[in-house]
């Protein structure tokens, strides 16, 4: 795959603050990369300097294999979609997206059909005259998505464009978005703080925490191989636990040697290991090889969360079962629920 | 709820007594005349008619003119300091506007009043070009002099509405604009100051309305008896003492004001509900409300 974006070693300082401390990131054509992590993290910065509404403080942007530092927004072959969408409140729904299509001077007639067409794909057809101050927030949102995608950008960045929605609309446009993206085949890079619309959406998933990208992968490897405590603890529940790394595909916690699909580590050394609560089992006891006592239960909907603790620690569990408090319980892990990683501090 | 309403009475009295009543006594003065005895009025159109004399008209297009160039001035200058001063940063801003602000703390008289000190024929202005061996230039009892005084006077009033609107403006919007495709001179005439216009419509009315009635100005750096037609209303009423042609003349001046100001809201409404916007549209309609 051609590579459309290419940061590198990038850093951003305002004002004396390091925002962003040496990002290596690459962006190939086609994909739906999610920058993802708590505010402050450094991913609307890295946006914006691909945006070109930022310089970066040192390091290189490169587009399309030519380094593009100094060209202005107007200049490059992206769009954004904005945060608050930044709709032009004194032009109607046509004309805030013709807008990009006008200052090239496209021939009226294509423009028009262009429009019309972008209308469709965003379900928006027939609100050509309506007032931008008539629209819905999810109305307002498509009207952004299609003034962007009208002019056919390489790559088309998006900074938390759902953000201002509620949670059904959100997951409408999560899918909506998804196969646009998939319908016109353009560079997505979305910027968010929502793990389950970065894992629901993206094919690439870039976590940053402290200007540093912490984990680059799918949405599965993110998940099932977190590469730190902070990757583990930020994208769904865990339980992390210290170990020892004894060998290859062995792994040591709670005085009990579990077979894992982990391999590279040194052996004897200390480990962080992430138990994902949905997949630690329960057994009656004397059938599993850590022995404990639920001590709560809480219904959560679609599971119940249960507290176990043993002599060592506390596990949470999901499970759809019901287990009644001060049962004695028997836990138990398959080598795929065990995932391994380098203990915090040390990346 | 209901037994605060009774606290607007106090206010309503004032209303009134102060505006209400004196405007009444205006119009009851305008559309009589005196007839013998002081105690009896007659109503009459006379005083009207009386104005439509082309020495009277000339007065009144004369105060147009010059409000009309005023404004205009304190437009070309006062957007572009504005656009300045809200480019800065924030603490500088605030010291900007205080400087543009201050002047306006000093009673009008007093600045009008330095004026003419600088403009008259001994002032500074003269005095530095005879030094330099130039002639003495005949400055003040001009009509460039009052504009001048006007312009003054009246340019923080342009100054400020613009500002705010600048400031109010979202910042996105202008990324949005460079983000697809404008550079920053498009970006100016297509969102920035379409944008701004509000403020550039309220910085119109107040900088016009008082331009075309103002008559200390006009008495002190144009010196002339008639010069416009706020002094003109004024020597009815102080020094001629014909209070009914005085108070017609007003009423005059006040309906035009108010078609005047109705033009500037409905227009401003058009720029803010805008639906289409093809080039010349609003001032379409603005013509149209106008015929009628």
């Amino acid at each position: 795959m051609k590579k459309i974006f290419e940061l590198d070693n990038l850093s951003k300082e305002f004002d004396g603050q390091v925002v962003l401390k040496g990002i290596h990131l690459d962006v190939y054509e086609n994909e739906f990369m999610t920058l993802l992590g708590p505010s402050g993290c450094g991913k609307t910065t890295t946006l914006r300097i691909m945006a070109g509404f930022e310089e970066p403080s040192e390091g290189k942007v490169l587009f399309d294999g030519i380094d593009i530092a100094g060209v202005p927004p107007y200049k490059r072959e992206v769009n954004t979609v904005f945060q608050k969408y930044a709709l032009f409140p004194n032009m109607n729904v046509y004309d805030n997206i013709a807008f990009g299509l006008k200052i090239k001077k496209t021939a009226a007639p294509v423009i028009k059909e262009k429009v019309t067409r972008m209308l469709e794909l965003v379900n928006l057809a027939g609100y050509e005259e309506r007032n931008i101050r008539q629209l819905s927030g999810g109305q307002q949102q498509r009207v952004a998505i299609a003034r962007a995608l009208v002019n056919e950008p390489k790559v088309l960045l998006l900074d938390e464009p759902l953000g201002a929605l509620d949670l059904k609309l959100r997951k409408t446009m999560q899918i909506e978005l998804k196969s646009i993206q998939k319908e016109v085949g353009i560079t997505f890079v979305y910027v968010t703080h929502d793990q389950e619309e970065a894992l629901t959406m993206s094919d690439t998933i870039v976590v940053m925490n402290d200007g540093i990208i912490q984990q680059i992968g799918s949405p599965t490897d993110i998940y099932n191989e977190p590469e730190n405590r902070f990757v583990a603890q930020f994208i769904g529940e865990s339980n992390i636990i210290e170990g020892t790394f004894v060998k290859d595909f062995l792994v040591a916690f709670d005085n009990v040697e579990f077979e894992c699909v982990d391999k590279g580590f040194e052996d004897g050394q200390d480990v962080d290991i992430v138990l994902r609560p949905e997949d630690i089992k329960i057994l009656p006891s004397g059938e599993g090889r850590i022995s404990g006592v639920v001590t709560s239960i809480i219904f959560k909907g679609v599971h119940y969360e249960i507290i176990v603790k043993t002599d060592i620690r506390e596990y949470k569990i999901h499970t759809t079962a019901y287990y009644e408090p001060g049962l004695e319980v028997d836990l138990d892990l398959t080598p795929d629920d065990i995932h391994v990683m380098e203990p915090m501090g040390t990346y | 709820m209901k037994h605060y309403r009774k606290l607007i009475i106090p206010y309503v009295i004032f209303l009134f007594l102060l505006t209400v009543l004196p405007m009444l006594l205006i119009v009851l003065y305008a559309i009589t005349q005196e007839a013998g005895s002081v105690k009896t009025f007659e109503f009459t159109i006379s005083n009207f008619i009386q104005f439509f004399d082309p020495v009277f008209v000339k007065v009144l297009i004369k105060s147009f003119g010059l409000g009309l160039l005023t404004t205009l001035i304190c437009l070309l200058i006062g957007y572009p300091v504005a656009y300045a001063i809200a480019k800065c940063k924030e603490s500088t801003q605030t010291i900007l506007i205080l400087l543009i602000t201050i002047p306006t703390w000093i009673n009008l008289l007093m600045r009008t009043y330095a004026w003419v000190s600088i403009l008259s024929k001994n002032g500074l202005i003269n005095a530095a070009l005879l030094s330099m061996g130039f002639s003495r230039l005949d400055l003040l009892y001009t009509d460039g002099a009052v504009v001048l005084g006007m312009i003054y006077n009246f340019i923080p009033f342009m100054i400020l509405p613009i500002h705010t609107s600048l400031t109010n403006m979202d910042q996105s919007l202008i990324e949005a604009s460079y983000d697809l495709g404008a550079n920053p001179i498009q970006t100016f005439f297509k969102i920035t100051f379409k944008l701004s216009l509000s403020g550039v419509l309220t910085g119109i009315t107040m900088v016009f309305l008082p331009a075309i009635s103002e008559f200390v100005i006009p008495k002190m750096l144009g010196g002339g008896q008639y010069s416009l037609i706020g002094n003109f209303i004024e020597n009815q009423f102080i020094t001629v003492g014909n209070w009914h042609f005085g108070s017609a003349v007003s009423m005059i001046l006040a309906i035009i004001v108010i078609i005047f100001m109705a033009l500037i809201y409905h227009y401003e409404k058009i720029t803010n509900n805008e639906i289409d916007d093809e080039k010349g549209e609003g001032v379409m309609r603005f013509v149209k409300v106008k015929k009628n």
